[in-house]
């Protein structure tokens, strides 16, 4: 069927409607549980992060929390935002300014356990990056 | 005297740019009068803007540390490329590229476009002196790089060791030759919207710049998905990160915007669209801009950490959006209705290919903005990660290329012929690679498995427009169309690839030890420490086997001094079905090392994909640009 030009630009219209609304409810869709994609160690102390659910932990490495497996490769530290603790598996090489004292944001998984095992440590690209969240963080100090 | 010169260049360039905007909308210009020296207006701004920005790139090499941007982005031992390019390496001089292919861009319009009528032109042209002026107003206002320093410190500070990379040199001034072209789409649909001319002759003068600023983010995101492949050592190629997402949007916009504005140019259907993705897509690019230069949303090429700048582009922003979308919705009821079409047709699968990139960039920008727009709201701070963007925008993407097995064999208008046989190839394609994936490889996800179908029935269908006619003859906007969709077929494949067959393998090795990944064995022979112009590094010797012939690899960690950084390099063996990928981690005791590796097959194509995208352009480009000149050897009816 030819649709007559007046019908055609309203189907036209309502189209680029239903695309935007269905846009906008995937992506609600799509973020209803990323919101909390980051979490900090207090979010875990007061149960809001699900377990085995991939999120990122974000944080300060506690001074001399730091420990490496004898493989060579695992290693052991607890983040800290001042307030609460979570402990840290990764085994992986660390990007380079990965240190003690530095803020630190770990993709991955909360155990059950209450351990968080990280797949990935992101890299900060210079000594004053930080991630946003940790950024604001460090001001309120 | 060279940065005052400068200086006194954008000045003058930004009074230029008011002049033009003045006689276009003032000074006699609603009769078309003054076109005449609009032209020469805008050469003129052109020119003084490239003057000031090569005087920028001349303090560079000459290291002249008494101008504070030199002094603290640069440094007089680094390599003259990283001096040259160090010039748009920061936020000033940026920003000053971006102006100065703004300026060069109205005066093209202004100079060689000869077809659109005067009246119409002097209101785009006009469009466009406010877009100039605005820029010029921000770097004069907020972002001056030509201030001087006093007293001069005796050394710079140099550049961040991450953008010394050759690749990176010219990375930014691609996309933003990208992003700006998209400003004359807006400019010309500013000035259709005004003078109530939207037809095909606008959308004839708008598309060699689509074209060309869409060939160029192309080469631009493709340039930088490898870069920070190699560069961050992590395996990935796209993080969605949100400046790869600034690059990504204007990249959609301008795609939906490419295949609508050949419907208006030969059809003369979907007009109003065509100008609303015009003004989205340039805002789109705006956006992009703001998102990387106001710090906003923090990542490595933020380095405008100023409320101040991030607030004047803002404005800048909602003002120039606001008032396009404002003159969009007054004059839409003067737009004529476009030239019918039935729903199975061209035009019905080009609205469809539309519909769903906008669903894509919707997505992107939701995703991207929404942290932003949270912590405004409620305080609150979240990160939108990969999970969001892959879950949402990948089956989108892979329907879109579901569309792109089907649409390029319909017919203008309407299509009453049965298209199953046209289609047949492409869906025995598909099943042949279904049934294959899963004999051969039945483990792999739903998503790769149906990246593999889909972009392996996309080869031979993206060749059947070519079908039945003379190879010779046809039309370089078909081979542009056929290159450019088999270009998307060959990135989905090294997609699906890498993400179905790529295998990983974190080790420690004392020198000797062996390490197997994938089909290689690769023998760790030593760590040695090696001095580079401006670092030194440790660099491990990777001796890579599979079969005969043995491939040396060298992964290093390289240390900067100036500013004190470590940085990863990987080490990349390509053959021709893959890249075996090697990182070099830190000592970890009793001489051991760390090593991380990757045997990544195909992965490839990913790059060689956006490569054919973009060669597929450029020849619809050359097409476009001497189809008049030349019609006789480039046939006479184009995909169009």
């Amino acid at each position: 069927m030819t649709l007559r030009p007046k019908h055609q630009r309203l189907v036209l219209i309502t189209l680029a409607a239903a695309a935007l609304i269905g846009a906008v409810l995937l992506a609600m869709w799509g973020l209803r549980d990323r919101a909390a994609y980051f979490a900090t160690p207090s979010d875990i102390g007061a149960g809001k992060v699900v377990p085995d659910k991939a999120m990122r932990l974000g944080g300060m490495v506690v001074k001399g929390s730091l420990k490496r497996d004898p493989d060579g490769l695992t290693i052991h530290f607890i983040v800290s935002d001042t307030k609460a603790t979570t402990p840290v598996v990764y085994r992986g090489i660390t990007p380079n300014l990965f240190r003690e004292g530095s803020g630190v944001v770990a993709e991955g998984r909360l155990d059950p356990s209450g351990s968080f095992f990280a797949d990935t440590i992101l890299a900060k690209h210079d000594e004053r990056y930080m991630p946003p969240q940790m950024a604001a963080q460090a001001g309120s100090q | 005297m060279i940065a005052e010169a400068g200086l006194a260049a954008l000045w003058l360039a930004a009074a230029l740019a008011a002049l033009q905007l003045a006689l276009a909308f003032g000074l006699g210009g609603h009769q078309g009068r003054s076109i005449g020296t609009i032209r020469a207006v805008a050469l003129g701004q052109g020119l003084l803007t490239l003057f000031a920005f090569g005087a920028l790139i001349e303090l560079f090499l000459r290291s002249d540390m008494s101008v504070a941007l030199v002094a603290e982005n640069s440094h007089s031992q680094k390599p003259w490329l990283y001096k040259f390019a160090g010039a748009w390496g920061n936020h000033e001089g940026s920003m000053l590229l971006w102006v100065t292919v703004l300026a060069l861009a109205g005066a093209v319009v202004a100079l060689f476009e000869r077809r659109l009528d005067a009246k119409t032109l002097g209101a785009s042209m006009g469009a466009q002196a406010a877009l100039a002026l605005g820029f010029f107003a921000f770097l004069l206002l907020a972002s001056n790089p030509f201030e001087r320093l006093d007293p001069a410190p005796l050394d710079g500070r140099g550049l961040n060791p991450l953008l010394q990379d050759p690749g990176l040199a010219f990375h930014p001034p691609t996309l933003y030759l990208g992003y700006v072209g998209l400003s004359v789409a807006f400019s010309l649909a500013v000035g259709g919207l005004i003078r109530g001319n939207v037809g095909p002759a606008i959308a004839r003068a708008m598309r060699p710049w689509v074209l060309a600023a869409w060939i160029l983010l192309t080469l631009g995101i493709t340039a930088g998905s490898y870069w920070a492949y190699y560069e961050l050592g992590w395996g990935g190629w796209w993080f969605w990160d949100p400046v790869e997402n600034a690059s990504l949007m204007p990249w959609l916009a301008a795609t939906a915007l490419l295949h609508s504005v050949n419907v208006l140019a030969a059809r003369g259907g979907l007009r109003a669209w065509t100008m609303m993705l015009a003004l989205i897509a340039f805002s789109m690019s705006m956006i992009g801009t703001f998102l990387v230069r106001s710090g906003i949303l923090t990542s490595v090429h933020a380095f405008a950490v100023d409320p101040l700048r991030g607030t004047f582009i803002l404005a800048l922003l909602a003002l120039y959006i606001g008032a396009a979308l404002a003159l969009f919705g007054l004059r839409i009821a003067h737009v004529k209705e476009g030239a019918p079409f039935e729903i199975v047709s061209r035009e019905g699968g080009l609205v469809a290919n539309n519909l769903l990139l906008s669903v894509i960039l919707g997505t992107v920008f939701v995703g991207t903005l929404y942290p932003l727009i949270a912590e405004a709201v409620s305080g609150e701070k979240l990160s939108v990660g990969p999970p969001y963007f892959d879950s949402v925008a990948s089956p989108l993407a892979l329907a879109l290329a579901g569309l792109m097995l089907i649409v390029p064999q319909l017919k203008w208008r309407r299509d009453a012929k049965p298209i199953l046989p046209r289609l047949a190839p492409g869906l025995l394609a598909a099943l042949a690679i279904l049934l294959a994936s899963i004999l051969l490889a039945p483990s792999i996800g739903l998503l790769p498995r149906l990246g593999l179908v889909i972009g392996g029935a996309l080869v031979p269908a993206s060749l059947m427009p070519l079908v039945g006619r003379s190879l010779r003859r046809a039309p370089l906007t078909i081979w542009g169309m056929v290159l450019a969709h088999l270009g998307v077929a060959v990135a989905i494949l090294g997609t699906a690839s890498d993400s179905a067959f790529t295998q990983e393998r974190l080790a420690v090795a004392r020198p000797g030890d062996r390490v197997e990944v994938g089909p290689w064995l690769i023998e760790f022979r030593d760590v040695l420490p090696i001095a580079g112009p401006n670092w030194t590094a440790l660099e491990a010797e990777l001796r890579a086997s599979r079969g005969s012939g043995v491939a040396v690899m060298r992964p290093q960690s390289r240390f900067f001094s100036e500013p004190p950084t470590i940085t990863n390099e990987a080490a990349i063996h390509t053959g021709w079905n893959g890249q075996l990928y090697a990182v070099l981690g830190e000592e970890a005791g009793e001489g051991r090392w760390q090593l991380r590796l990757w045997w990544k097959p195909f992965v490839t194509l990913i790059w060689l994909g956006g490569l054919l995208i973009a060669l597929g352009g450029t020849l619809a480009l050359i097409g476009r640009l001497f189809r008049g000149r030349f019609s006789i050897s480039f046939g006479k009816r184009g995909y169009a």
